[in-house]
């Protein structure tokens, strides 16, 4: 049987992953359901574990100078129940959507971000807070912007040595996020498409603005022709300003849960709703 | 090593440290109240406390429980006890296999927050799955231990009484046992290795060689199988075999069988063994199974046609062709899954000569032993069947699965055999409810009396026959819904394709017939300018009616009070619905209504059932009683019927259930035939076991009985005496037979299928958001004759379950071989999707029925369908064709992402 490493020091972890690329394993809410999806055909699955459990340090949220700290073990009922200012209701929106209240005191942030599905909830809302990962390994840690850090479906800039040791959010003050996802019914669901926020004004029109969409590309997408459009404008002309055009980013496909073209036309709508939510 | 603290104990196990707690837990400590449904986190079955908060144990490796505490269903703790005081009061745990999962949840909950509010209980259940209650029971048990109410457990348990179940309490311990909970130690695992494809040939290299390879006992194939290698409901009809013969008809067919140690038998990659496959083009759904040049699944079956059902009375072509009212339409149903959160499970125990004992989940005991001794190749005697507690069945375990492949493999082996199928595998091998496509025509006259309706209805009955001819069969009886027509004509084919089979499924293909019906009878309603209350309350089958089989309704036909009851519910939601829409242009409201009769048990074929009850001299009285309770409470029910007919309390009741070694046979439990059925044999013995005391006593009729140890005392107005039962002869014992009384239907569909039928009407309102295409049910009111309510409360939790169902397979579920073959991408409601529920019960009695009852298991579901499309159609003027109802569907048909314009046509309709 492969090798079960639970390593009690970030040290140790850097070091056993350097040395066997054991697979990390956080909340193992999505490694243990791929476990299962493949046993059940017959095809068993069990690879060397790097378990980052009893590593100190990795959860938690804290504030920086330049921000927040939110370390990647951090689990999403934490977020959902962490003070944190309104730059943060979008992903804590998000954090309690995801899966069921058991998912959510057990998957992580960084598990979310890591398996990179294109309907991962958290994704989005990382976008929008220009979040950047903290990439740890033996000899040295790096930053990459969530952007950069997510390559394409199901895959990240994450190199062999590395494990993800925390998210950077920069400050943004004054601003607020929202969140708005579309599932098939009220709990535990993958989302249709998604679309994520975070705004600022100066007095009363918009300063800042980043907008994202997630499950309706392989990665979740900002869509910058619509941070360009509403910039500049009075909150209560926002939910008129998305158009079809500014979803040219997004590359929606049919699946189970819904038709390509029903995706387009369903982010238009969740991005109107989004918007108008700020106006209130 | 790992040690675990559960429930305050300090254990020390051996298991590989990324094996899922829920595992660690069942099998290496024995706490098996932790149930495993899906062990992907989707069902929340095994859901536990860790250091306190609620987690899936089933996505925790073993290893990160180390050093925590540990909470499982099967802790002593002072708020853990209220609570299943209150699920057991409210009804709140049916078949149970959900309950443990529940409770954790809600101590989860109750431990953060003692006051929550409905929707915090809702959050905190959302991630635990419920098949079978509903949800609604459930959340006002955890409510009422909120706010301090929990009701003292009800004592008495005549009939008529809300009495809790009688097999409640190791439900709400954790300690009931179901398929997969127990097994001798010595017992092997037997894994099956399915076909990954629909449609193959195959050819088998050097299985002993693989055998030794691999640490296996044994790899079973056809060959292995000693007696004939087929199965299947019909009796004419075994055409499924256990181990597939060099060809295989559908993803997910049994090729192997695998045996060994848990271990060895899971480390086996299916792609390692000697297989090699030839992948055949599949025939997916009816049209390419019908299409001329189809290949030919089964050589009883030209042109892939299983079985045809029909019906004709009168002459339907020439009324609808000349009537000043016509409507038809195509509708199409989908496979729906049964997601019992049970998955398959069991074991076999040889025995000498030919003997064999299969413990396992079922919902029909003694057809798992005919099927099961004739793949043995031994007399139906030498099987015993002992039901495990069923943790769900909705009709999925009325077909065999696990029980012919661990009866081959003990018999081979001679050991015991244990197996439990993956989540996977149930979905992907299991029976599902037919997907059809039915073409429906029907007529009115001027005045909206329903003169004419024809159906031709295709439904794809997958690789293997087991339900399909029942579902053809019953359909054409059922199909015009529970309205007078006089002319009607009904022509179903049940057809062969390569996709998973269709078996039976909570209403037989009733419920899919009453979505096209329904719309229809909305459709003339609109085209008469009438009520779609009113037309139904015009047409509603009554006492005296004739139905389309030419049978006369003589009693409990309670459909046209069941509307009436409605009537009020639905002015004020046709109310509430207009004064909301002249204000609301994107969220809209719609009311909806459809009604349903079903006919209890067989259509036209003998299903008797036999019931036996004992007063022993040692005081012990017992019902052996036949029918397997799939948590709908039949044990309950029909306890309580046996106690009253005797006149006894039920608390004295004893009852031994379903095993076939020692209780008599009570067929199936299917049909909505348990209550009425074994029921009324149960009835009936009691009946006859009191003439027997009574007669000993020389008392009168009205004598009242009392049981105290070995004492019976018989009371009537004159005398009081005393029995010791010590001094008896012999036990006391009597049995009795019912076989409902039905005449064969002719080859017209003529003759009387059903001794009796339910009948229902629902009223739903719906919430439509037209920019995304989502439904919301927010309310469902339900008026159900059902003869007589033996157990209110139960009832109730019957008609939340079907209503459950109905919203499920209308709004969101959709099983697609190879696509949604988990409870993942396989959507059932959750605790959030659920309406509020109001129950009219209406009690018709059915004069064959015990004390006027009749079944009420299936009435639930079927209107819920319909009544959901024809509110969605209220909102938004779309007759949906196509169920479910996805978001992407509705929005396809609403034209767009814009709101559609008011008014909406449908705001003339019905109102
Ligand atoms: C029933 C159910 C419902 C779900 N519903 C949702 C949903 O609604 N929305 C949603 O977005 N997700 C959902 N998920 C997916 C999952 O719960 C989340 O993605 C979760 O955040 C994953 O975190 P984890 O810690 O459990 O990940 P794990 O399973 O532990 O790991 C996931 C991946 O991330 C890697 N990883 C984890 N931590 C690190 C690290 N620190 N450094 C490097 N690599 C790391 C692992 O190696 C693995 O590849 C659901 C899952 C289940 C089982
Ligand atoms: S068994 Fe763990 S969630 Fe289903
Ligand atoms: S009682 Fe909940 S699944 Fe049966």
């Amino acid at each position: 049987m492969s090798a079960y490493h639970r390593p009690r020091t970030l040290a140790d972890a850097l070091a056993i992953r350097a040395a066997t690329g054991a697979l990390p394993l956080a909340g193992g809410t999505d490694i243990h359901a791929i476990r299962t999806a493949r046993a059940g055909w017959g095809d068993p699955w069990r690879p060397e574990i790097l378990d980052l459990s009893a590593v100190p340090d990795l959860d938690g949220i804290a504030e920086t100078a330049e921000g927040w700290r939110i370390g990647a073990r951090t689990t999403w009922t934490t977020i959902a129940e962490s003070p944190l200012p309104p730059l943060f209701d979008g992903l804590r929106a998000a954090a309690r959507e995801v899966g069921g209240r058991q998912v959510q005191n057990r998957g992580t942030i960084a598990g979310n971000l890591v398996t990179a599905s294109p309907a991962g909830d958290g994704i989005p809302n990382l976008l929008v807070l220009d979040a950047e990962v903290e990439l740890a390994s033996a000899g040295a840690t790096r930053r990459l912007p969530i952007a950069r850090f997510l390559t394409g479906y199901r895959s990240t800039a994450l190199l062999p040595g590395e494990i993800v040791t925390a998210l950077h959010i920069p400050r943004c003050d004054g601003a607020r996020s929202r969140f708005e996802k579309l599932g098939a019914r009220r709990y535990l669901v993958i989302s249709i498409a998604m679309a994520a926020g975070v705004i600022r004004l100066e007095g009363d029109h918009v300063a800042d603005v980043r907008i994202a969409v997630g499950a309706c590309s392989p990665v979740a997408r900002r869509l910058p022709a619509l941070e360009a459009a509403l910039t500049g404008l009075h909150p209560s002309e926002l939910p008129h300003v998305p158009q079809p055009a500014h979803l040219a980013p997004l590359t929606p496909i049919g699946d189970v849960r819904a038709s390509a073209a029903y995706r387009s036309e369903a982010a238009l709508v969740l991005l109107r709703d989004l918007l108008a939510g700020f106006a209130r | 090593m790992t040690a675990l603290t559960v429930n305050g104990t300090r254990h020390e196990v051996d298991a590989d440290p990324f094996a899922p707690l829920s595992d660690t837990l069942r099998v290496g400590l024995g706490l098996t109240g932790t149930k495993e449904g899906c062990n992907a986190g989707d069902c929340g079955a095994c859901t536990v406390l860790l250091e306190g908060a609620q987690v899936c144990a089933c996505l925790v490796a073993t290893a990160q429980a180390e050093g925590a505490e540990i909470t499982t269903v099967e802790a002593d703790d002072p708020l853990l006890d209220t609570l299943r005081a209150a699920f057991l009061a409210r009804g709140a745990a049916q078949c149970g296999i959900c309950t443990p999962g529940m409770l954790m949840a809600a101590l989860d909950l109750l431990r953060r927050n003692a006051t929550p509010d409905r929707r915090a209980v809702e959050d905190t259940l959302g991630g635990v799955l419920c098949r079978c209650t509903g949800y609604l029971q459930i959340i006002d048990a955890v409510l009422d231990v909120a706010r301090g109410n929990v009701a003292p457990a009800a004592t008495d348990g005549r009939v008529g009484a809300s009495f809790p179940r009688v097999d409640g309490a190791p439900k709400v311990a954790g300690t009931e046992r179901y398929g997969a909970d127990a097994a001798p130690d010595d017992a092997l695992w037997l894994r099956a290795v399915r076909s990954p494809h629909a449609h193959a040939r195959f050819t088998l290299g050097d299985l002993d060689a693989a055998r030794d390879q691999l640490g296996l006992v044994a790899i079973l194939s056809a060959r292995d199988v000693p007696g004939r290698n087929a199965f299947g409901i019909m009796p004419d009809i075994k055409d499924q075999p256990v181990f597939a013969e060099g060809y295989v008809r559908y993803r997910g067919e049994a090729v192997l069988g695998l045996l060994g140690t848990r271990e060895a038998v899971a480390a086996v990659r299916d792609a390692d063994l000697p297989i090699a496959w030839e992948v055949l083009p599949a025939l997916s759904g009816v049209a390419a199974a019908l299409a001329p040049d189809a290949a030919q699944l089964h050589a009883h079956a030209p042109g892939n046609i299983l079985v045809r059902g029909h019906l004709r009375r009168g002459d339907a072509e020439a009324t609808l062709a000349a009537a000043p009212v016509r409507a038809d339409g195509t509708f199409r149903t989908s496979f729906v899954e049964h997601a019992y959160i049970e998955p398959e499970a069991g074991y076999a125990q040889p025995g000498e000569d030919g003997a064999m004992i299969i413990t396992a989940c079922t919902q029909a005991p003694v057809m798992d032993r005919e099927e099961t001794a004739r793949v043995l190749g031994v007399p139906d005697e030498s099987v015993r069947i002992i039901p495990t507690a069923c943790g769900g069945g909705f009709g999925g375990k009325l077909d065999v699965s696990v029980q012919p492949l661990l009866a081959v493999a003990a018999r081979v082996t001679n050991q015991p055999v244990r197996m439990v199928y993956s989540r996977a595998e149930s979905m992907a091998s299991s029976t599902k409810r037919h997907p059809a496509i039915l073409h429906a025509r029907m007529a009115a006259d001027a005045e909206g009396r329903f003169t004419a309706y024809a159906l031709e209805g295709d439904f794809n009955t997958g690789a293997y026959a087991s339900w399909g001819p029942t579902v053809a069969n019953r359909v054409p009886v059922h199909a015009s819904g529970p309205y007078r027509v006089p002319n009607v004509l009904n022509r179903t084919r049940a057809v062969y394709t390569n996709d998973t089979p269709a078996g039976a499924f909570r209403g037989f293909g009733v419920p899919q017939a009453a979505i096209a019906t329904e719309a229809l009878v909305d459709d003339l309603a609109l085209a008469l300018g009438m009520d779609r209350w009113e037309i139904r309350r015009r047409n509603a089958i009554g006492k005296g009616d004739t139905t389309p089989s030419g049978q006369v309704l003589h009693a409990s036909a309670g459909l046209p009070d069941c509307l009436d009851a409605l009537k009020a519910d639905w002015d004020a939601m046709l109310a509430r619905v207009a004064a909301h829409n002249a204000t609301h242009r994107r969220l809209r409201l719609g009311a909806g209504i459809a009604c349903m009769w079903y006919g209890c048990g067989n259509t036209a074929l003998s299903n008797p059932s036999t019931m036996r009850i004992t007063l022993a001299r040692d005081g012990t009285l017992t019902l052996f009683n036949g029918a397997v309770d799939i948590g709908q409470g039949s044990t309950t029910v029909i306890g309580q019927i046996a106690a009253d007919a005797l006149g006894l309390p039920i608390a004295a009741l004893r009852q031994v259930v379903g095993d076939t070694a020692l209780t008599p046979d009570a067929g199936k439990t299917s049909a909505s035939r348990q209550t009425f059925v074994s029921g009324r044999a149960a009835q009936d013995a009691a009946k006859a076991l009191r003439a027997r005391i009574l007669a000993l006593a020389n008392a009168g009729d009205g004598a009242r009985l009392s049981l105290d140890g070995t004492r019976l005392t018989v009371a009537d107005a004159h005398t009081t005496r005393i029995l010791d039962l010590v001094a008896l002869d012999a036990d006391l014992t009597a049995e009795a037979r019912y076989d409902p009384p039905t005449v064969t239907l002719d080859a017209d569909g003529q003759g009387v299928p059903y001794a009796t039928y339910g009948f229902a009407a629902q009223v739903a309102l719906v919430r439509v958001d037209t920019a995304l295409g989502t439904v919301k049910v927010e309310e469902i009111v339900v008026a159900q004759d059902v003869g007589r309510a033996v157990n209110p409360l139960l009832v109730a939790g019957q008609i939340h379950g079907g209503v459950a169902q109905g919203l499920g397979l209308v709004l969101m579920e959709e099983f697609i071989p190879g696509r949604t073959e988990n409870l993942h991408d396989y959507l059932i409601p959750t605790a959030g999707d659920m309406p509020r529920i109001r129950i009219h019960l209406v009690e018709d009695p059915e004069p064959e029925g015990p004390l006027g009852a009749k079944g009420v298991g299936e009435p639930a579901l079927v209107p819920t369908a319909p009544a959901i499309l024809s509110a969605i159609r209220h909102a938004t003027g779309v007759r949906m064709t196509e169920v479910p109802v996805l978001p992407h569907r509705l929005m396809e048909r609403l034209g767009g992402g814009e709101p559609p314009p008011i008014p909406l046509p449908s705001l003339a309709f019905g109102v």
